[in-house]
C-alpha cells in the first residue's frame, strides 16, 4: 500500500496566477476552506509579466467617453471572429467594471485621469475632463472601439497580481508552492482532486476536495518560441484531457503576438502601438496603413501579426542570423514618454538585445502568445464531463475569446472569471457532498508511482526528454503557425504522431531522486505532445480561416460549416485525439464583416 | 567571430541527501551571441547533467525568481548576458535564504512571512460597493505608489545586506520598501503608530547599518535607500511622539 501525505479541502485551486486567486477569494470569502496549489511562489506567475493592461468599459478617459458594456461586447464578439460564447462575452462585459474598480479598492494604482489638453502622437489633439480628473484613466489598444484599457504603467499585471496575492494572504489562504499536480483523481463522472509532487522533495502527495479547480494559465511553451514563461506547459489542460472525459475546445486558436523581441521572444507590450509606436519594414517605410488605413497598426493581434508575415514574405523583411524580422519605431514618443510610460519596454530592450528604444530601432516578429483553447467549460466554469471539476482563465476554453483574444483581454478575464465563477464555485460547493474511497486515492498515487519507477528505471525505452520536446516545439513552430495549409499540417500531425509513441518510451538519465528536474520534465512530457497533436489535428480538420487561425487554402471564414467548436477528446488508451464539434451560441450579434483585416479589405476593394 | 569556451564553476548540494558533501563543479559551454545566463543554465541541464537544479519562470527580469550569486555578486541570472562575464564565472546560491538545492533556494516562503509580518495588504474599514464609481486618486499618487510597487521580490537586497546576517528576523530592505508602498497609499488607513508596531525596532528599519549594497544590488534599480529614510522619518517621529 501506498504512503502518502492527504490534504482536504472544500476548494483545491490548482495555479496561483491571477485567476486561480480571484477564485480563491471568492470561495474564501463564503466561508469556505481552500488550498492553492502552486509550480512556483504565486507572485512569479505568469499573470505577472503582463504588461498592458485590463479591458472594462470605464469610459473616463477623453478617448473613453461613450463606452458602455454593449461596446465592449461588441468588440469582443467581433475580435473573437464570432467563435466566442455570446452569453459568455455578456456576463463578462458586465463585469469587468466592477472587477477593475475592485482591485483598485484592494489597493491597485491604476493610472488616473489627469484633466487638460493633450496632443496624441498623430497630431489630434484630446481633452480630458476635470469633472473625471482622478478617476481610472484608459489606454489605446487593437480592436477596441474606445480607450478602454485600464493600466498601471506597464507593470499592470505585476500589481494586479501582487494586490490579489496581498488578499489572499491577508485572507490566511492556504498556499503550497513549488507543487505540481500530476493527475486528476475521478471515477469517471466526479472529480475528488488531485495527484501532486512536491517539488522540494519529490514526494507524492493527495489532495482531496469537493471542487477542483485549474487555472494553470496557457501552453506557450509548445512552441519554443513564445512570449510565455517557461511554466506555461499546459499541464492543467493534460492532465485534465487525460481523464479521458473533459474536452479542450478549439485548441487549434493559437495566438501570435505581433511583437515579440527578436531573438529572445521576450514581448513588447501592445501598449507601445497604443501609445503611438510604428511598425517599419527594411526600407523603414511604415508598411500597415497600406494593409489596415484606418485601424494601422492597431487592428487585431491576428490580423497585425498576418500582415506582418505577409509583407515578410513580400521581401520587406530585415535578414538576421535569427530569420527575417521587421522593426518597432516608438523614438518619435520621446525620452520621456519611453521611460515612464513604457518603462519595462525600455528595460527589456536594454537588457536582453542591447539596443536603447529612445535611439534605436526594435527589432519584432510574432511570436506564439496565448492559447484561447483549453478545458471546455459551461458558462458557470464547470469542466465538460467531470461534475466537481472547473476551470478558468487561459487554462480554460470558457469561451470568451473564440479564434481571437483582443489585448486587454486577457488580463480582464482572469480577474472576472476569478470573480463570477469563484462565486458559481463557492455555491457549488456549499451544496456538494463528497465520499472518495481509500481505493480510489490508492489506485490513483500507484498509477503515477508506477509511472516514476518506468522513467527512472528505463523500464519502457530511454528516449531522450529533452530532444523530443524540441522536435515538438519545432514542429509546432515551422507547420502549424501564423499561416496554414492542408499539406504542412497533415506533416505535423504525422510527426507528432511519431512523437507521441516516443514519448511513452522515455527514460532519464539522472536518477530521479528527490525534486529531480529531468524527471519533472519526463512526467510531462506525453502530455506535452498530445496538446501539441491536440492543435494540429484541430487546424488540419477545420477548412476555413477564422482569427487567429488563417488557412491559405481556406482564406475564407466559412460560418455555414464552421460556426463551431472544436472538442478535442483523449479516449484512455487512445493513441491520438477524437474531434466532436458543438455549435457556438449567437445570442446577440449575428456573423458579420469585422471591419478590419483581410475579408474587410476584400469586401472594400470589391465595392471599389 | 571565434567564440569562447566559457568555464562555469556552479554550487551543487542536495539537502535531502546530506551524506553528499557540498562542491563545485566546473562546466564548459561555447558562446553564443546574446548568450545569458538562462541559455547556458539550460544548455547545461539538457546537455551535460540533468540533475543540475536552478530556478527561472519568466526569463525577463519580471518574476525575481532566478536571482543567484554571479562571481559573487547577487543579481537576476536571466538578464545577466555572457559577453559581460569574464571566462570563468561562479554561480552560488543566494544565501539569506533556506537552500533548495544546486542554485535554488526558496524566496517564496521568506518573502511570505515577511507579507504576513507587515501586514502587506490594504487596511480599512470601508466596504466595496460594486455599484459605485472608484474613490479618486491623484495619477502623481498613483505614479508614486507603482514605484514602490515594483519590487519584484528577487530576493539580491536581502542577500547582499550585512544587517541580514546579524539579525535573521531583519525585515532587509525589501520588507520596508513593502511598508513604505502602504505608507504611500491613501487607502490603507493605518496610523503612524501602527507602522510603528510593525517596523519601528531594530528588526525594521533602525536595524539598517547604511552600507547601501541593497541599493546597489537592486536589479530593478528602486531607489531602495530613498524608502528607508521616508519609513525612518516617519518612525522617528511617530516614536518620539509615544
Amino acid at each position: 500500500m501506498s504512503n502518502y501525505d492527504i490534504f482536504s479541502s472544500d476548494v483545491l485551486v490548482v495555479g496561483a496566477g491571477l485567476a486561480g486567486e480571484r477564485a480563491a477569494v471568492a470561495a474564501a470569502e463564503k466561508g469556505l476552506n481552500v488550498i492553492i496549489l502552486s509550480l512556483v511562489p504565486p507572485r512569479r506567475s505568469h499573470s505577472t509579466a503582463a504588461q498592458g493592461g485590463m479591458q472594462a468599459s470605464l469610459g473616463n478617459s477623453a478617448k473613453g467617453l461613450g463606452d458602455s458594456p454593449d461596446v465592449h461586447f461588441v468588440d469582443t464578439v467581433k475580435g473573437s471572429d464570432w467563435g466566442c460564447e455570446q452569453d459568455v462575452a455578456r456576463i463578462f462585459v458586465e463585469n469587468a467594471p466592477i472587477a477593475v474598480r475592485q482591485m483598485s479598492y484592494w489597493g491597485v494604482p491604476w493610472n488616473r485621469v489627469v484633466a487638460g489638453k493633450k496632443i496624441l502622437h498623430d497630431g489630434t489633439e484630446i481633452e480630458d475632463s476635470p469633472e473625471k480628473e482622478g478617476l481610472i484613466t484608459a489606454r489605446d489598444f487593437g480592436g477596441t472601439a474606445k480607450w478602454r484599457t485600464c493600466y498601471t504603467s506597464d507593470g499592470t499585471g505585476h500589481t494586479l497580481q501582487f494586490v490579489m496575492d496581498s488578499i489572499v494572504i491577508k485572507l490566511g489562504i492556504t498556499v503550497h508552492d513549488r507543487t505540481e499536480a500530476i493527475s486528476i483523481i475521478h471515477d469517471g463522472d466526479r472529480c475528488y482532486g488531485v495527484v501532486a509532487r512536491c517539488l522540494r522533495t519529490g514526494k507524492l502527495r493527495v489532495y482531496t476536495a469537493k471542487s477542483t479547480v485549474i487555472a494553470t494559465g496557457g501552453y506557450g511553451r509548445l512552441y519554443g518560441a513564445s512570449t510565455n514563461a517557461i511554466i506555461n506547459e499546459g499541464s492543467g489542460m493534460f492532465i485534465a484531457q487525460e481523464t479521458g472525459v473533459v474536452p479542450l475546445g478549439n485548441m487549434e486558436a493559437v495566438q501570435f503576438h505581433p511583437t515579440g523581441i527578436v531573438p529572445s521572444w521576450i514581448l513588447v507590450t501592445e501598449g507601445a502601438r497604443g501609445d503611438g509606436g510604428y511598425l517599419r519594414d527594411k526600407n523603414l517605410h511604415r508598411f500597415m496603413p497600406d494593409y489596415e488605413p484606418v485601424k494601422k497598426e492597431l487592428a487585431s493581434r491576428d490580423v497585425v501579426s498576418r500582415r506582418m508575415m505577409q509583407h515578410i514574405r513580400k521581401g520587406y523583411g530585415v535578414e538576421s542570423p535569427y530569420g527575417e524580422h521587421l522593426w518597432l519605431d516608438i523614438r518619435h514618443l520621446g525620452e520621456k514618454h519611453i521611460n515612464t510610460n513604457l518603462r519595462e519596454i525600455a528595460n527589456i530592450c536594454r537588457n536582453f538585445a542591447g539596443i536603447d528604444p529612445v535611439h534605436d530601432l526594435i527589432p519584432v516578429r510574432p511570436t506564439q502568445h496565448y492559447s484561447m483553447g483549453g478545458i471546455r467549460t459551461n458558462a458557470q466554469g464547470m469542466a465538460y464531463g467531470l461534475e466537481g471539476l472547473f476551470a478558468i482563465g487561459e487554462a480554460a476554453c470558457w469561451d470568451l475569446h473564440g479564434f481571437n483574444r483582443l489585448g486587454g483581454n486577457s488580463l480582464a478575464e482572469t480577474v472576472v472569471a476569478g470573480m463570477v465563477i469563484g462565486e458559481e464555485i463557492a455555491k457549488y460547493t456549499k451544496d456538494a457532498s463528497y465520499n472518495v474511497s481509500t481505493k480510489l486515492l490508492d489506485e490513483f498515487v500507484g498509477q503515477q508511482e508506477d509511472r516514476i519507477d518506468a522513467l527512472i528505471s528505463n523500464r519502457n525505452g530511454s528516449e531522450n526528454v529533452y530532444e523530443i520536446r524540441r522536435e515538438m516545439e519545432k514542429t509546432l513552430s515551422t507547420y502549424v503557425g501564423i499561416f496554414r495549409n492542408g499539406k504542412d499540417l497533415q506533416t505535423a500531425v504525422n510527426k507528432l504522431d511519431e512523437l507521441y509513441q516516443r514519448s511513452l518510451k522515455v527514460g532519464i538519465r539522472s536518477g530521479g531522486k528527490g525534486a529531480d528536474p529531468e524527471l519533472a520534465s519526463a512526467l510531462r512530457i506525453k502530455g506535452m505532445v498530445r496538446l501539441a497533436y491536440c492543435i494540429a489535428a484541430g487546424a488540419l480538420n477545420r477548412t476555413e480561416s477564422r482569427g487567429s487561425h488563417f488557412r491559405e487554402d481556406y482564406p475564407k471564414r466559412d460560418d455555414a460549416n464552421w460556426l463551431k467548436r472544436t472538442l478535442a477528446y483523449w479516449p484512455v488508451g487512445a493513441s491520438k485525439p477524437e474531434l466532436k464539434y458543438e455549435p457556438v451560441k449567437i445570442t446577440e450579434l449575428p456573423p458579420g464583416d469585422r471591419g478590419y483585416g483581410e475579408a474587410s479589405a476584400q469586401a472594400s476593394a470589391g465595392k471599389a | 567571430m571565434s567564440n569562447r569556451l566559457l568555464t562555469f564553476n556552479i554550487f551543487r548540494y542536495d539537502p535531502n541527501t546530506p551524506e553528499i558533501e557540498p562542491k563545485m563543479q566546473k562546466f564548459q559551454v561555447e558562446e553564443e551571441e546574446r548568450m545569458t545566463l538562462f541559455i547556458v543554465l539550460n544548455k547545461i541541464r539538457e546537455e551535460q547533467d540533468p540533475t543540475l537544479k536552478f530556478d527561472f519562470v519568466c526569463r525577463a527580469a519580471i518574476c525575481g525568481s532566478c536571482a543567484m550569486l554571479v562571481n559573487g555578486k547577487p543579481t537576476l541570472a536571466c538578464k545577466t548576458l555572457t559577453k559581460d562575464l569574464p571566462n570563468e564565472t561562479t554561480l552560488m546560491p543566494l544565501p539569506a535564504f533556506k537552500l533548495l538545492g544546486d542554485l535554488s533556494v526558496d524566496t517564496g516562503t521568506w518573502f511570505r512571512e515577511m507579507s504576513i509580518k507587515t501586514e502587506a495588504w490594504v487596511h480599512t474599514d470601508k466596504v466595496f460597493d460594486p455599484k459605485a464609481e472608484e474613490e479618486r486618486m491623484s495619477n502623481d499618487q498613483a505614479l508614486a505608489i507603482y514605484e514602490a510597487e515594483r519590487c519584484i521580490e528577487c530576493g539580491c537586497c536581502i542577500a547582499g545586506c550585512a544587517t541580514v546576517n546579524i539579525r535573521p528576523d531583519f525585515l532587509g530592505a525589501a520588507g520596508i520598501n513593502r511598508v513604505a508602498r502602504f505608507m504611500l497609499d491613501p487607502r490603507d488607513e493605518r496610523t503612524e503608530q501602527e507602522y510603528f508596531e510593525v517596523v519601528g525596532s531594530d528588526d525594521g528599519v533602525f536595524g539598517c547599518v547604511g552600507l547601501m549594497a541593497c541599493d546597489d544590488n537592486c536589479p530593478i534599480g528602486i531607489p531602495l535607500q530613498g524608502q528607508l529614510s521616508y519609513v525612518r522619518r516617519k518612525m522617528a517621529v511617530a516614536g518620539w511622539r509615544r
